[in-house]
């Protein structure tokens, strides 16, 4: 459990938390670690609050609990910041990493008097400015990883570059966007 | 060489499937076993395999239509959860009383009242009674082995019987984890064909399924069905070893985990049992206190002298349950485990704890109190709640 | 016959698994005509070979040839009279007894 890394995921039904959290696996998986990827789930309402986990570790991994004591917090919609105590149990020297267009002065005051690290990225902007359309979730993955340090930035992005490859295999006009999104968003965090 | 992957529970029976490549499967949708026969589907419409998929209209049809297709001949599966089992309730007694090998992906999830989605063992525990062999995972892992030796265990001239392969909802099913798969042509030769010596559409012999049985019939029948329970467990542990010698891969009744020395031990079913292995190493870690977990694989038929045997010499044992039974007393498994230390005259404290119940989260600090709990009972022999819950709240 | 194999002294060992029957139409062997207390008198006379008396009877216990009906099958008979009943003709009568 000690050299496992941590990583609990908010969003909303529908913005693509859980999807991000499946890709984190995917991605680390590629890169030769053991991994989870899971939602915490219920009934599936468009909207909703709902949380996703990963776990990330060099060794087999057994536990099958939810993660309160994450390492590192990551929050698709800066919406939820107000409802939901998204920094519960994470841990001082981890970090949060929050995808929002508003300056640090006014995330911070939401945060609980959450003293460890604190990262802001507009996914939204990087998506738009990379894919012109808003799809949050890979700028937020290429923000996870560059922040948690869970992989090197040349592994994940050849990784992701295989796997969009893969993915897109029918729309590759849309695999050069998505890197994109993924290096920005490494970048600026 | 094994194929590395990451899969989640659905996916990797999925793919078992998609190996095996059964004759028929007729399915219902249920969460969270859905996908199951969603990627099943997708298989056969990208013309992966040739299942025959038979869309049905409820759960009661697809287990009518899969020992239907299991007596013409065929291998035949389905998968479901839940109350999807339970509309299944009486094809369940006909399967395991016709004795056709039938093999169900069952996504444990709890019975409604009140709705529920998430996972506990009510479904198949409410099943244990029906005369199917009963196989639970831990893991992906396990649960993607235990679908590989399912139908070989089922169609062995000595079984004959339906066998449910359980993994719990949403926990592995929906969790993605490491995987290792094994090459297709091995599975082919592990599982083989099905080649009944009496099936319904043989041209050459008149045959029929599921007659009347009067009460001059009816003990006898049942009588048959126990001793074929009786010949499975002979035969799960021989699959099991070919299977070993195929990936390296043990598997037996049940799983003994840091039991050599233990004194304090927990039994349980299903994934929790992974997070109670985290528990043991930490505790063993950092206290060196003697703990270890047995692990129930097989649960129908049940391994009684094996565990009996296993758990004797302990000074205290904690039996988890993820459903309930309302005996007012003990939880299903508790009961059976109790019963099981009883013939072996074992002098060990026993309690029986229920958790999980309805999707409740169980995590390592949960199993660290349960041990603390069993040094307390075996230190003072006293125990203040034979019967009690994990994870609930209380005044 | 089945019944010399399978009957109500089986031990549960000779039982076939799962009860499943090896052969078909079994039935013919168990003689329901037994159970009859009383029985179908055919007058050929009367008759007018409608047949409507066949397909009504839950026994299968009126045989037809060459789209005639034969005399009844008493081994399976189990004299419940809607033949009678259903006999346009008069041509089915019903006797007290076997």
């Amino acid at each position: 459990m000690k050299n496992t890394v941590e990583i609990r995921w908010h969003g909303r039904g529908g913005q693509g938390a859980k999807t991000a959290a499946l890709l984190l696996a995917d991605v680390a998986f590629k890169t030769g670690k053991y991994v989870q990827g899971f939602p915490e789930y219920g009934p599936e309402r468009m909207g909703a609050p709902i949380t996703a986990y990963n776990r990330i570790s060099e060794d087999p991994i057994t536990v099958h609990s939810n993660i309160y004591e994450p390492r590192f917090v990551a929050v698709v919609d800066d919406s939820l910041l107000e409802s939901i105590d998204v920094t519960a149990g994470l841990a001082k020297d981890g970090a949060i990493i929050i995808n929002t267009a508003k300056p640090m002065e006014e995330i911070r005051p939401l945060l609980r008097g959450y003293e460890g690290q604190v990262t802001l990225i507009d996914a939204r902007a990087i998506s738009i400015e990379a894919l012109g359309k808003n799809f949050p979730n890979s700028p937020m993955l290429a923000a996870v990883v560059a922040v948690s340090g869970v992989m090197e930035k040349d592994a994940f992005l050849s990784e992701m570059r295989a796997s969009f490859l893969h993915k897109f295999a029918k729309k590759p006009e849309v695999i050069d966007g998505n890197m994109k999104a993924l290096e920005l968003a490494f970048d600026a965090v | 060489m094994a194929i590395r992957e990451r899969l989640s529970g659905n996916e990797a029976v999925a793919y078992a499937i998609k190996q095996i490549n059964p004759d028929v499967m007729p399915a219902f949708p249920i969460t969270p076993s859905t996908e199951i026969p969603q990627y099943v589907a997708t298989y056969i419409a990208n013309g992966e395999i040739d299942t025959e998929f038979i869309h049905v209209e409820s759960e009661h049809s697809a287990m009518s239509a899969t020992l239907g297709a299991c007596a013409a001949g065929a291998r035949a599966l389905t998968a479901t959860s839940s109350c999807g089992m339970a509309l299944m309730w009486e094809e369940l007694y006909v399967a395991a009383s016709d004795r056709l090998p039938i093999v169900l992906a069952l996504v444990n999830r709890a019975l409604t009242g009140p709705i529920n989605i998430n996972a506990d063992h009510s479904d198949s525990m409410g099943a244990r009674d029906s005369g199917w062999i009963q196989i639970y995972a831990e893991s992906n892992q396990e649960v993607y082995d235990n679908f590989l030796q399912a139908f070989p265990i089922a169609e062995h001239k000595d079984v004959q019987l339906p066998i449910m392969i359980c993994q719990d909802g949403f926990i592995t099913s929906h969790g993605v984890e490491n995987i290792l798969l094994v090459e297709d042509d091995l599975v082919k030769e592990f599982v083989g064909e099905r080649n009944p010596e009496h099936y319904l559409l043989n041209p050459n012999e008149k045959m029929s399924v599921g007659p009347y049985a009067v009460s001059n019939y009816y003990m006898e029948t049942k009588k048959a069905q126990r001793e074929a329970m009786n010949n499975a467990k002979r035969v799960i542990l021989e699959m099991a070893e070919r299977f070993e010698k195929m990936t390296g891969r043990k598997y037996g009744f049940f799983e003994e985990y840091c039991m050599d020395d233990a004194e304090y031990a927990v039994v349980i079913i299903g994934s929790a049992a992974g997070t109670c292995k985290a528990a043991i190493d930490e505790i063993r870690q950092t206290t060196g206190k003697k703990v270890g977990l047995l692990k129930i694989r097989v649960f129908r038929p049940f391994p009684e002298e094996e565990i009996a045997l296993a758990l004797k010499d302990m000074k205290a044992i904690a039996i988890l349950d993820r459903s309930e039974m309302f005996s007012a007393t003990s939880g299903p498994l508790g009961a059976e485990v109790r019963a099981a230390l009883y013939g072996v005259k074992s002098q060990a404290e026993v309690v029986n704890y229920f958790y999980g119940l309805g999707g409740r989260d169980i995590t390592v600090d949960d199993f660290k109190v349960v041990y603390d709990k069993l040094e307390k009972i075996a230190e003072t022999g006293e125990i203040t709640d034979m019967y009690d819950y994990i994870g609930l709240r209380s005044r | 016959m089945i019944s010399d194999r399978i009957n109500e002294k089986s031990p549960w060992q000779d039982i076939t698994e799962g009860n499943k029957i090896y052969e078909a139409a079994t039935s013919r062997e168990f003689c329901t005509g037994e159970w009859r207390t009383s029985t179908p008198v055919f007058d050929g006379m009367k008759c007018k070979q409608c047949l409507l008396c066949v397909p009504v009877c839950p026994d299968s216990s009126i045989p037809v040839k060459d789209q005639r009906r034969m005399a009844f099958d008493l081994d399976h008979c189990k004299g419940c009279g809607i033949c009678a009943k259903v006999c346009p003709f008069g041509a089915i009568t019903m006797r007290e007894g076997k």
